[in-house]
């Protein structure tokens, strides 16, 4: 422990720029691919262990889009669970905070926490019908709020009662950068999966946009670039940037031309109780129904046609692609910002030339929420089942009057014809 | 100099020590927050008699007193008043963490962060009320047009604000402060994340009725106060090295008197409605009025007392508040587990060497010092009334119901009808 002092002492007295690095990543390249590229410069062999692994991972996101939402699901928790895993390995590395009693208990247990807490506010509107056949599951849906309210205490008083003299101030730093990680990287993953209950297409179409603009700023920069954009990240430049902001709108554009024709990417995700499976099926909304748009008059010289079929979801593709390029980046610069402040090169070393799955995943944080909250404000309105499942909970009384209130409204809007019955 | 003090905020960076031991000179040093006599004059003078011991406590005793008349004052002047207090309380816990922020980590100079914090706390104060606002004050929302689009898109309207702010964050980051400057956004998120939300957690306690509020904060105050007298007066077994002054027997102590406390708190409160109705805004005379039917909640029982306590107390039937019930809880949780939310500010004041969070109030330290077992608190009373008390908002159900589709808003209609119809309360054939 005196070494440990020592150490930290010199840390301190240091300046910023003089903190050693943490140690280089180990080269985890597989073998195969290091006998076939060993011809090559090393500059060609990073460029083709880049690409190579770019276009397996895009193969892979293929293979469970076609797999279904369920094994979506699982794969945005599993990244969800190695980027918590390396944010605070992070952590204890720039703390020297391995020995810290309990905490890696304590962070492992306030992810399981903060997960149940999520799942049990999606699960229950979307498996209203199959959790109302279980008592246990109805009783844990009641009380749940309470009780992750009661699992996040334990939580929290195990920590206070670990508080150790020696080491307070690493205790609370750890404290704090867990519960931070946990809000970016849980909340996030969550909205995910609510985009994607939405509808794939609303989980696919951000997901490429960003993807886009990665490669296509980063080809734009690598043949047009001049002109440096912002210090954080000095490989970036304001040709790649722009270039890969109009590249990234048409690409959105055509791509939802695609999908919007296929109901598996735009219903949304229901689950059916009696084949206990999750179903894409339904009649799609007039988002996604062709529609006749006149060309503005502008627009009609260059192009040709004055009248134009597409999809109203285009247009709000052309708000996704936007912030993709244009804000998606920042979430890329702070997580720039970060390494530079920390003196990590990548966030850990899980795949071979690009780094950890942090690296790949921080412009999407930003985009997940505001997609999230894109659908809230302008797409949908509440969820009926959960509305109809709140109904069912008020008293009696309340029961009525709403009853009487939403009757004279629908009769009001002709909805409801004034001698229907049942 | 900007350049000299930047080195030195470097050679000072002791945001990575592992150990708190005061051997070295750099930790042993005087406190970040220096704590100046704050006392007013008056008390100074009219105390300068007593030795320095009892005049400490006479200043706390005095002190305490007046807070007590404070809170009493406040709640006589209405919610509005309330509410108004409970933001400036907020508003000072966050300046206070923030300021400590600051000196731990040598950091006044960081470019832009002042503004960035206050503006951050702009922003989600703004989500929150926001979210609140339009639940209470629907119908008025409705009215004004400005107001019913700002809270038709209000969730956009405060993600793009947050948004603007983290950009700016991000374009104001320094080459040499990069460490500084996350560890103080780090800082002035997770300060976000504890004082904001519960004190807006507090606020839609408040609304649920004053009794909801008052209870508990009261029975938080009271499990100081005794725990305190208990321990001053039969105090031996120490609890938790945290906190070397508090024994078990204090704590033991203070758990009884607070449940008995909050058992005759909620007795004389739950007969007056201006305590226990809900808070509604009335649109007609523009302004809070407390005035409604009292739930059943509030409705005097009769309870069988069960057979082993009869002959203690000598009554077969006793007659009380189903509210008292539930203040047992809220007792209870007060002195058990609010405790840990002072234990948790202690260490808070241990690792970072401060004495109090500010100097405030004199003899008391900072608000945050008097505020620290409330955190929990709020957020139990919030989760509490959610799990067991209160359903759903109905005005809130319909307000959501009327966005939705024709088809949507007839299958629900039809759900409810056919659900109602099954439980009796509505006739086949009704048509009303």
């Amino acid at each position: 422990e005196v070494d440990l002092e020592v150490r930290l002492v010199e840390l301190d007295l240091r300046s910023d720029s003089d903190v050693p690095d943490v140690p280089p990543p180990t080269d985890s390249t597989p073998e195969i691919l290091k006998r076939a590229l060993s011809g090559l410069s090393a500059r060609w062999k990073n460029w083709w262990i880049r690409g190579i692994l770019s276009l397996a991972m895009i193969s892979v996101f293929f293979l469970i889009i076609y797999l279904g939402s369920f094994m979506l699901m699982l794969l945005v928790l599993s990244i969800q669970v190695k980027c918590y895993h390396e944010i605070i390995t992070i952590g204890y590395r720039v703390y020297h905070s391995y020995d810290l009693p309990w905490f890696r208990s304590l962070s492992w247990y306030f992810l399981l926490c903060v997960n149940y807490f999520f799942y049990g506010e999606t699960i229950a509107d979307y498996f209203a019908m199959f959790v109302q056949r279980r008592e246990q599951l109805q009783f844990l849906i009641r009380y749940h709020r309470f009780i992750s309210f009661a699992l996040y205490l334990t939580g929290f008083c195990m920590f206070v009662l670990s508080l150790v003299k020696k080491h307070y101030r690493l205790q609370f730093y750890m404290f704090a950068w867990t519960h931070v990680t946990l809000l970016i990287t849980v909340t996030q993953s969550h909205l995910v999966i609510q985009n994607l209950f939405e509808g794939m297409i609303w989980f696919l179409v951000p997901i490429s946009s960003v993807i886009c603009n990665d490669i296509t700023a980063y080809i734009f920069g690598f043949f047009f670039g001049r002109t440096p954009l912002i210090k954080l990240s000095p490989k970036k430049t304001w040709e790649g940037f722009i270039g890969g902001f109009f590249s990234t709108v048409v690409f959105g554009f055509i791509f939802s031309y695609f999908l919007a024709q296929h109901q598996y990417f735009v219903c949304p995700v229901e689950y059916n109780s009696e084949t206990n499976r999750f179903v894409t099926e339904c009649e799609p909304s007039e988002l996604f129904q062709m529609q006749k748009y006149s060309v503005p008059p502008l627009v009609q010289a260059v192009v040709g046609w004055e009248v134009v079929n597409m999809y109203p979801f285009q247009m709000h593709s052309i708000a996704l692609s936007t912030f993709a390029s244009l804000i998606g980046p920042f979430g890329g610069f702070f997580a720039s910002g970060f390494k530079r402040a920390f003196k990590i090169k990548d966030f850990a070393d899980t795949i071979p030339g690009h780094g950890g799955i942090m690296d790949r995943f921080d412009c999407q944080y930003l985009m997940a929420t505001f997609v999230h909250v894109y659908i809230t404000s302008f797409i949908r309105g509440p969820n009926p089942s959960k509305l109809l499942k709140q109904l069912l909970i008020l008293q009696p009384e309340q029961q009525l009057s709403v009853y009487k209130t939403l009757k004279s409204h629908l009769l009001e809007k002709g909805i409801l014809q004034p001698s229907m019955r049942g | 100099p900007l350049n000299l003090q930047e080195s030195e905020s470097e050679n000072k960076l002791d945001g990575e020590t592992a150990s708190d031991s005061e051997s070295r000179s750099e930790f042993g040093g005087p406190p970040a927050v220096p704590t100046s006599d704050d006392t007013p004059e008056v008390l100074n003078r009219a105390l300068s008699n007593l030795s320095s011991r009892w005049k400490n406590w006479w200043v706390r005793g005095i002190l305490t007193l007046a807070m007590i008349t404070f809170f009493f004052i406040i709640i006589y002047l209405g919610p509005m008043v309330l509410m108004t207090i409970v933001m400036c309380v907020q508003i000072k816990c966050f300046h206070e963490i923030i300021t400590i922020g600051y000196n731990v980590y040598h950091s006044y100079d960081l470019p832009w962060f002042r503004t960035l914090s206050w503006y951050f706390l702009l922003c989600v104060n703004y989500f929150f009320y926001g979210e609140t606002v339009t639940d209470y004050f629907f119908t008025l929302v409705q009215r004004e047009e400005p107001l019913r689009i700002l809270s038709r898109y209000h969730r956009f309207i405060s993600f793009a604000l947050y948004l603007t702010g983290f950009c700016m964050f991000v374009l104001s980051l320094v080459k040499k402060h990069y460490r500084l400057q996350f560890y103080m956004f780090g800082w002035t998120h997770v300060t976000l994340l504890i004082v904001v939300t519960q004190s807006h957690l507090i606020i839609h306690n408040l609304f649920e009725g004053m009794i909801w509020f008052i209870v508990p904060i009261s029975c938080v105050i009271c499990n100081d106060i005794m725990a305190y007298m208990f321990g001053f007066f039969f105090g031996r077994t120490p609890l938790i090295k945290l906190s070397p002054k508090k024994t078990w027997e204090g704590f033991i102590g203070g758990f009884f008197a607070t449940v008995l406390f909050g058992w005759l708190l909620s007795y004389v409160m739950s007969g007056y409605r201006c305590f226990t109705c809900p808070v509604e805004f009335n649109n007609d005379t523009n302004s809070f009025t407390v005035d409604c039917e009292p739930s059943e909640l509030f409705q005097l029982q009769e309870y069988n007392i069960p057979l082993v306590l009869q002959p203690v107390l000598g009554w077969k039937t006793v007659r009380m508040f189903p509210f008292q019930i539930h203040s047992i809880a809220l007792s209870t949780f007060a002195s058990l587990i609010g405790p840990f939310g002072g234990f948790f500010a202690s260490g808070f004041k241990r690792a970072f060497k401060i004495k109090d969070f500010a100097n405030t109030i004199p003899g008391h330290g900072g608000i945050m010092d008097r505020f620290d077992c409330q955190y929990l608190m709020a957020t139990f009373v919030n989760v509490y009334i959610a799990s067991f008390i209160r359903g759903p908002n109905p005005s809130k159900l319909i307000q959501q119901f009327l966005t939705l589709r024709p088809d949507q808003q007839l299958h629900i209609f039809n759900t409810l009808k056919a659900h109602l119809v099954d439980k009796g309360l509505l006739g086949g054939s009704e048509d009303a």
